[in-house]
């Protein structure tokens, strides 16, 4: 690790002058860019096609998510974090629960722990699928994106089902579940599942073993494991790095320990094995989810949980392995109805710190690679 | 093939030609010039045409105004024009251009005078549809040598103009 | 008047170009028609890859204006004349003005020289082939203004892109299309031709399509030019000029309305134009299949049956459309509207039933049913492929396709001479 992350790109000295005077630009990319994934500007120094650095100019999304949980009760801060990270939202309303629970000393019935289970893993599914679709569409394919949404749409008809929402859905409450599934949900999962098996290879036929995609991908934006451990990027991103961590079997929580599932890692580290990290990622969540759905059991959906929540003085860290990343939720409680600090670690913000390392010397196309591969969401960056 | 209205068709060529030559040295903007050195050799591939010289017509519109003036283009575009602009157009080489151009003009005036005798009138029998196929006959017949020593004079310049450009090879 | 009706009639008996024959008012009539033909082409390709692109991307594409959004072209072409014409402050504005009509300009003139059948066009050239090179890499000037005009980073950087990749892409079009010129030489006379109609009738001599001729060698250059010809026109997977995620729009970010249709307008015939010099130059320009192998009267009058056959196939399609169309009253003038169009199809397939016409036409009909196979490939390709990115592209043109063009022009030469010196009896 250098310290060439701490300088910015646009202080550096012109590395190698010649007696042509070639222009370096400065270019602007978004904060209205069709590439950009939302309203990132990323300021970019160019010479010629060449990157010699860039910066990220973050923060047009934000809506203070993290002052706004101060000010609310527990309970209802809990739909707030769905808009952060709106592409996997049960994620996050997860690992908000999981943190308050932890801070209660409560835990969820046997019978909420496997729907959450199946609820998120579709969501990692549903959230790979946007990553892939827009990944592709920025590479220049642009039909992969019409073949995921059309398959994402058959999750959300799920989510829509069970709690009336398809993006923001607000699924589980603290202590458990607030509805019980509905008649036939693990008959329709099973059926999302064995719809959608076949759908990974057809995704995958478009593009793994096509030329253009592998020399758009392969050797782009790389990055050591080192420089991902020194940047705290986690994720998928990470794993393409090589290093074999997953919070569902490094700090297993909900019931994730019950299940049988792999982790699939890379080796490079580049664009390409992040992509098939992530392909991976999603066969192994229809592993998961066929599992969880056969032994779901019977039972209470519900903890017992006080109607006023007035969890003990003290702080709680809570981290789950979101579809982006290591989403943690760092809660301080004095005692009363309200947090006296919620501090979310979004997976989106710390990753998007390595742009700058997997771009350096790569071509501008490039740039529009990694951004995509890094798969983040500005609701969640800015938060 | 019956010409058509060869005469107008050559004084229209002719003028455009002028009219871009003397654009090509009167606009301050260095785009404009090349754009107007691009008229001027359309006009004279034109010229070439009614010559009944299509093969020449064609290289010139694909060698000059296709693939050379692009590469001008692109250098002009990327230096940068604004300060060539405040420029003074014209430097003091009065004297000389003027004996040049008088040296020129007189030149042009004893052709046109007394070429009749140097260069005997005659009509063109080139036919038109074999034009292409005696260009390729001659260039690897009879001038086979000057066309290759050409050809090598080229790749010395590409060589050179590698060697200059890159530093490391 | 009358001699002038003499004129007009003077050319129906040669069997010459009207250009060839120096028959100005044809020539005129002829212009008029590839300007129209052309237009009603651009048009049609506009609703084609919408439709056949939202089929291959499990859509439906534009479906209201029109039945199946027959009139969504006419619909789009009215929002771009109506749109306000926005340019730059600080634009070069004589620039800016005149860089999308030098780009129509030369995809337009290129047509002068393709010949739709051995009198259907507008003149022979002697050096045809050459001509369309040349006058479509003209072309390249006018995105090269229209970018720097534009007086913008993105625009500059589209334009520089996209010039640079032309010009490179044109070295391995030109030794591709020299190899299959060397083809021609195998005439009885002797000599070769650049001639456009020259081409297609040594093909029909020599009794095969050049594709096919010292195989594998017609059949790689082809694959060269075919290649090629995609980055020339700009088309995905080489569409770097205008990638929509990284530029924006290329060169032409900064124009809208009548002038951005232009820039469209050319992108579309200069697809047209590079597939008509793919089809004459190795399938065969005009010539049916099999046009030695099963000759005599009887088969010419099977084949010339084929082009009322597919309008009335398309026809065909309308009604099958008409009867699946919803019996709602909200839906009638859309059926009425595909019924009509469907009845129109008939009435020209019809007319290409008699022999007369269908004798005249059946060339211009082969002729654009090989480009419009072409036209297929360029949208299944944008549907296919992701971007190259602009090194990969270069070392493509640059690394790969040069040498193999180098190489199988050197083996075209050598195979032809042996033929023409050694083998020939």
């Amino acid at each position: 690790m250098t310290d060439r992350t701490t300088l910015s790109p646009l202080d550096l000295e012109t590395p190698d002058k010649t007696f042509l005077d070639s222009n370096e630009l400065v270019i602007n990319m978004g904060p209205q860019h069709p590439a950009t994934h939302g309203v990132l500007r990323v300021i970019l120094r160019l010479d010629g096609e060449k990157v010699l650095g860039l910066e990220c100019v973050i923060g047009y999304l934000h809506r203070g998510v993290e002052k706004i949980g101060e000010n609310r009760t527990y309970t209802m801060f809990n739909p707030y974090v769905d808009r952060m990270d709106y592409v996997a939202a049960v994620s996050n309303g997860l690992g908000y629960c999981e943190a308050v629970e932890k801070l209660l000393s409560i835990e969820a019935p046997p019978r909420a722990q496997h729907v959450r289970v199946i609820l998120t893993e579709l969501n990692r599914i549903a959230s790979h699928q946007l990553w892939l679709g827009t990944h592709a569409l920025d590479i220049g394919a642009i039909t992969p994106l019409f073949y995921t949404f059309r398959d994402r749409e058959e999750i959300l008809k799920i989510f829509e089902k069970y709690c009336g929402a398809r993006l923001t859905t607000h699924s589980f409450r603290i202590g458990g579940l607030q509805y019980e599934t509905y008649n036939g949900f693990e008959k329709e999962v099973k059926n999302f599942l064995n719809f959608f098996r076949p759908k990974i290879s057809e995704y995958e036929e478009l593009l793994t073993t096509n030329r253009i995609w592998v020399e758009r991908t392969k050797n782009v934006g790389k990055i050591s494991a080192e420089d991902c451990i020194a940047l705290g990027v986690t994720g998928p991103v990470l794993r393409a790095s090589g290093v074999k961590w997953d919070l569902r079997k490094a700090q297993p929580y909900a019931n994730y320990k019950n299940f049988d599932f792999e982790i699939p890692t890379g080796q490079n580290g580049d664009t390409y094995d992040r992509y098939l990290v992530r392909m991976e990622e999603m066969r192994q969540a229809v592993r998961i989810i066929e599992q969880a759905v056969d032994a779901l059991p019977e039972g209470p959906i519900m903890a017992k949980v006080p109607k006023v929540m007035k969890p003990p003085v003290g702080e709680v860290y809570h981290s789950i392995e979101a579809p982006k990343g290591e989403l943690g939720y760092f809660i301080v409680s004095d005692g009363s109805t309200q947090p006296y600090r919620v501090r979310v670690r979004p997976p989106s913000f710390v990753n998007l710190q390595a742009l700058d390392i997997m771009c350096r010397g790569q071509l501008v196309a490039d740039v529009i690679a990694v951004i995509g591969t890094l798969d983040i969401v500005l609701g969640e960056v800015d938060r | 093939m019956a010409p058509i209205a060869t005469p107008f068709f050559f004084y229209l060529l002719s003028a455009m030609m002028l009219v871009g030559g003397i654009l090509v040295i009167t606009q301050k903007n260095a785009v404009h010039s090349a754009l107007a050195l691009i008229v001027t050799l359309l006009a004279q591939a034109a010229i070439y045409l009614m010559l009944y010289a299509p093969f020449v017509a064609a290289v010139q519109i694909v060698l000059y105004a296709g693939g050379i003036m692009v590469l001008f283009l692109f250098v002009i575009m990327l230096v940068n024009i604004d300060r060539s602009l405040k420029e003074k157009q014209f430097n003091s080489q009065w004297w000389v251009g003027i004996i040049a151009a008088t040296g020129l003009g007189g030149l042009f005036v004893a052709v046109y005078t007394k070429g009749k005798n140097i260069f005997p009138e005659r009509v063109l029998s080139v036919a038109e549809a074999d034009n292409t196929q005696k260009v390729a006959s001659l260039l690897y017949g009879q001038y086979m040598f000057a066309f290759e020593i050409a050809s090598l004079l080229l790749l010395v310049a590409i060589i050179g103009a590698v060697v200059m450009a890159k530093k490391k090879i | 008047m009358n001699a002038f009706v003499q004129y007009i009639e003077s050319y129906l008996t040669s069997n010459l170009t009207p250009g060839a024959a120096g028959n100005m008012f044809w020539v005129f009539v002829y212009i008029l028609l590839v300007f129209v033909g052309l237009s009603v082409a651009v048009i049609c390709m506009n609703w084609l890859e919408r439709k056949i692109l939202a089929h291959m991307q499990v859509r439906l594409g534009p479906m209201r204006v029109g039945p199946h959004g027959l009139l969504q072209p006419f619909a789009d072409a009215l929002k771009l004349l109506l749109k306000e014409d926005i340019m730059p402050a600080e634009a070069d504005s004589v620039i800016f003005w005149a860089a999308p009509f030098i780009v129509v300009l030369a995809a337009f003139t290129t047509f002068v020289v393709v010949p739709f059948g051995p009198q259907h066009a507008i003149t022979d050239m002697n050096i045809g082939i050459l001509f369309m090179l040349g006058v479509s890499s003209l072309s390249v000037l006018g995105i090269v203004m229209a970018g720097w005009a534009s007086n913008s980073h993105y625009p500059l950087i589209g334009a520089l892109r996209s010039s640079a990749q032309m010009v490179s892409y044109e070295v391995a079009m030109g030794l591709a299309v020299v190899s299959a010129i060397l083809m021609t030489s195998l005439n009885a006379t002797g000599t070769g031709t650049l001639s456009m109609i020259g081409i297609v009738e040594a093909q029909k001599a020599q009794g095969e399509w050049f594709i096919f001729k010292f195989f594998p060698l017609g059949l790689v250059s082809f694959a060269i030019f075919a290649i090629a010809m995609v980055a020339e026109t700009n088309r995905a997977p080489f569409d770097l000029a205008e990638a929509e995620s990284e530029l924006t729009a290329g060169f032409h970010t900064e124009y809208s309305g009548f002038r951005w249709s232009l820039f469209f307008l050319a992108e579309y015939s200069a697809m047209i134009a590079v597939s008509s010099i793919a089809v004459t130059l190795w399938l065969g320009g005009w010539l049916r299949p099999f046009p030695n192998l099963l000759s005599g009267p009887r088969w010419d009058t099977f084949f010339s049956y084929f082009p009322g056959a597919t309008f009335l196939a398309l026809a065909a399609i309308c009604f099958f459309n008409v009867a699946r169309m919803p019996k709602h009253p909200y839906f009638r003038i859309q059926t009425v509207g595909l019924a009509g169009f469907g009845g129109f199809l008939a009435f020209i397939g019809l007319v290409l039933f008699i022999p007369a016409v269908s004798f005249r036409v059946q060339d211009i009909f082969w002729f654009s049913a090989k480009v419009a196979a072409f036209m297929y490939l360029y949208i299944w390709y944008r549907g296919t492929f992701p971007r190259y990115r602009f090194d990969q592209l270069m070392k493509i043109g640059w690394k790969v396709l040069l040498p193999v063009g180098l190489g199988v022009l050197i083996l075209t030469a050598g195979v032809a001479l042996f033929q023409q010196n050694l083998w020939r009896p």
